[in-house]
């Protein structure tokens, strides 16, 4: 990333809870001298000033609506790197819950009589629309990581996202598996780089980061039936945020196929 | 010629979420003007049927970054009220820590990086890292150790892990609330300094009086937990929340509106202020002498100072609270026992923003069959677009961007959270033939 001058990057967002945002702002902190090696030339939630001469453009939130598309697509023909800032943009997320119901069901139960009024569409992440250079995976993101992310991105290395699962960094934390106490956890198939931060709470993973390039499902598949685990049981934690990248096993389960 | 002046602020900024500001003028005759939420619509309430009661709070406190505590605190309240489950003394202490948290990290980051750049002419915090250092610094000293309370007691700040229905699945050490009781004692010069800075600047003048909505509790200054009480004399159980909500829907905002008495209602610093002066800690009511308030404050602007009151008030609390913990230890309990029947059960805290109401209906399998949430913002938004139709006409004479950025440091005081914004602003002057 060699430019005269500071890179300049622009944070955008989508539907979202803009809590990645929130924590980039609670990343200076601890990195005040962040705003010395980057210019931010956009941040909707935090500065007045716009600008459209953007290196890095880091998205938050899923594409919903098809006015989103367009949006995407210009931030793309500017940006020389996409980065998807946690899981609503990396994998759709927490909104893609609402691939559960039918649309209009959902639509009509929010707002009744005049759920016309209101555009929606289905919840993608934005690689469902653009092509993305990165992803910094999380509900929320870590502010470590997105610090380890912006030195890589200056330094023109390859940013260093785990792909190797949640359980590595449990044991290294000399947590209780949560198998043995009866509850069902994503975090062999799921992507660490979080240091476990759930299981170390006492909480399952509930795969936010998405899952590793080679999970071994039919371990998963051993370990849930050696615990006396249903499918049922898991599917519940495969469609917590996740539900985009299974939504088609879903369907095939719904029309009674295996 | 009909001198037509149009504002149309596309996305305001520093606050959380889309929203546009439209006003249009004629002759000096205010024609039109809306608040306009545009964020994408969530659907969370649909969402949440089928889902299991234990995931609840999960995926609830994904509806907003900023106030995720709060939102799963109400969750799990409306959870358990439902399944009738009775909360340990060292519970309800740890949630309102965690609490007074929240309250904390979001007024320190609404009053100093979204508001203050307004009082010193300035498009952002960012400016202000070289003009007024030391201020910056003390923001994010103030905010880290807000964050700091919230990740000791439930993993992280945005998007709280260890709370779980019934009680929690992880717990601060006692080392650790020593430190942040050691750290809270050490940051009152920061809230005095915060005070003698908000306490400086020079206030938009705006009086609108309205009616004032926030949850009450005889014993202490409500965040967590109470009655709705109203300046219009209503009084009722959380139950009954429907009666002053009234949840209604225009077509230009993918935000529900509320109305009760009148045709808008306040919910947020102000109302808490308004409504429960009295329950004020000794130091937070010095801060809000020191900064010209006294109840009722009809002043819209004034929301944001009466953050900065339950800044101190919350750093105060915080410590008494953590003082509590102490004196009893910390045990190492299991969550409380839950009997799953068919039932419903109504939450309700004071978020920073206002009121927040979670209203669940869970079935027998300990599924969600129907959720109903009730937001500050929302509750807030016909609020704002009345004291927009009271607040042009006073200011119609001033140049378009002045009478723009009166608007703007208004729809912020509020603290409105529909989620980030991108400026994107025009404006136009348009003269046309009579």
């Amino acid at each position: 990333m060699t430019t005269k001058g500071k890179p300049k990057v622009a944070f955008f967002d989508f539907t979202s809870c803009e809590g990645c945002q929130l924590t980039v702002l609670d990343s200076l902190q601890d990195h005040l001298d962040l705003l010395e090696a980057i210019e931010i030339v956009q941040f909707r939630e935090a500065i007045t000033e716009k600008g459209e001469n953007y290196l890095v453009a880091f998205i938050e939130g899923c594409c919903s609506r098809p006015i989103d598309e367009t949006r995407l697509m210009k931030i793309r023909d500017q940006a020389a790197i996409v980065v998807a800032l946690g899981t609503c943009a990396h994998l759709g997320g927490i909104n893609t819950l609402k691939y559960l119901h039918p649309l209009d069901d959902t639509r009509a139960y929010v707002y009744g009589n005049q759920a016309a009024w209101f555009e929606t569409a289905d919840a993608r992440p934005i690689e469902a629309i653009i092509p993305v250079d990165y992803a910094i995976p999380g509900c929320p993101i870590d502010r470590f990581e997105f610090i380890a992310f912006i030195k890589a991105l200056l330094l023109g290395k390859r940013p260093d996202i785990p792909d190797y699962p949640v359980c590595v960094e449990c044991k290294l934390k000399e947590n209780t598996c949560l198998y043995t106490k009866g509850q069902v956890c994503m975090g062999p198939v799921t992507r660490a780089g979080c240091g476990a931060i759930c299981p170390s709470f006492g909480q399952p993973c509930e795969a936010c980061r998405g899952f590793i390039s080679n999970a071994n499902d039919a371990s998963l598949q051993e370990l849930l039936g050696s615990y006396g685990l249903t499918v049922d049981d898991i599917l519940r934690r495969y469609t917590m945020f996740t539900t985009y990248q299974v939504r088609e096993s879903l369907l095939r389960r719904q029309n009674g196929g295996a | 010629m009909v001198v037509h002046k149009r504002i149309e602020v596309h996305h305001v900024t520093r606050v959380e979420g889309h929203g546009n500001i439209v006003v249009e003028m004629a002759d000096g005759q205010l024609k039109d003007c809306r608040f306009e939420v545009v964020e994408a619509p969530r659907f969370f309430e649909a969402m949440l049927r089928g889902r299991s009661y234990l995931e609840a709070s999960h995926i609830t406190s994904r509806i907003c970054g900023i106030c995720s505590t709060g939102h799963a605190i109400t969750s799990l309240q409306a959870t358990e009220k439902a399944l009738a489950v009775q909360l340990s003394q060292q519970t309800i202490l740890l949630r309102k820590l965690a609490l007074y948290g929240e309250i904390l990290d979001s007024h320190i980051l609404h009053v100093y990086m979204l508001v203050a750049p307004d009082f010193l002419g300035v498009g952002s915090v960012i400016p202000l890292v070289s003009t007024h250092r030391e201020v910056v610094l003390r923001a994010l000293r103030m905010k880290k150790l807000a964050g700091d309370i919230c990740a000791a007691i439930t993993g992280r700040h945005t998007h709280p892990i260890a709370m779980t229905v019934g009680g929690f699945t992880h717990f601060p050490k006692i080392c650790e609330l020593e430190q942040l009781y050691g750290r809270l004692e050490s940051a009152r010069s920061d809230t005095d300094a915060t005070v003698e800075l908000f306490a400086s600047l020079s206030w938009p003048q705006f009086e609108r009086e309205t009616e004032y909505v926030s949850l009450t509790h005889p014993d202490e200054y409500a965040f967590v937990g109470g009655d709705i009480v109203t300046s219009d004399g209503v009084y009722l159980p959380v139950e009954d929340y429907l009666r002053v909500t009234n949840e209604y829907i225009v077509p230009y905002s993918t935000a529900k509106y509320t109305r009760d008495k009148r045709d808008s209602y306040m919910v947020g610093a102000l109302a808490r202020f308004n409504n429960n002066y009295d329950q004020l800690t000794p130091r937070a009511k010095d801060a809000a002498v020191a900064l010209g308030l006294a109840p009722k404050v009809t002043n819209p602007y004034s929301n944001s100072a009466a953050q900065v009151v339950e800044i101190v008030h919350s750093m105060d609390e915080s410590i008494r609270t953590i003082d509590k913990l102490l004196e009893r230890g910390i045990s190492l309990e299991e969550p409380a026992q839950i009997s799953i029947d068919q039932a419903e059960g109504v939450g309700a805290c004071e978020v920073p923003r206002g009121l927040l109401i979670h209203h669940y209906w869970i079935g027998p399998d300990g599924c969600l069959t129907g959720a109903n949430c009730v937001i500050p913002t929302n509750q807030n938004i016909a609020n704002i677009e009345a004291d927009m139709h009271e607040l042009v006409p006073h200011i119609s004479h001033k140049p378009l961007d002045s009478i723009q950025l009166d608007l703007e440091m208004l729809v912020r005081a509020y603290d409105p959270c529909i989620s980030c914004s991108v400026h994107v602003l025009k404006v136009t002057d348009a003269h046309e033939d009579r």
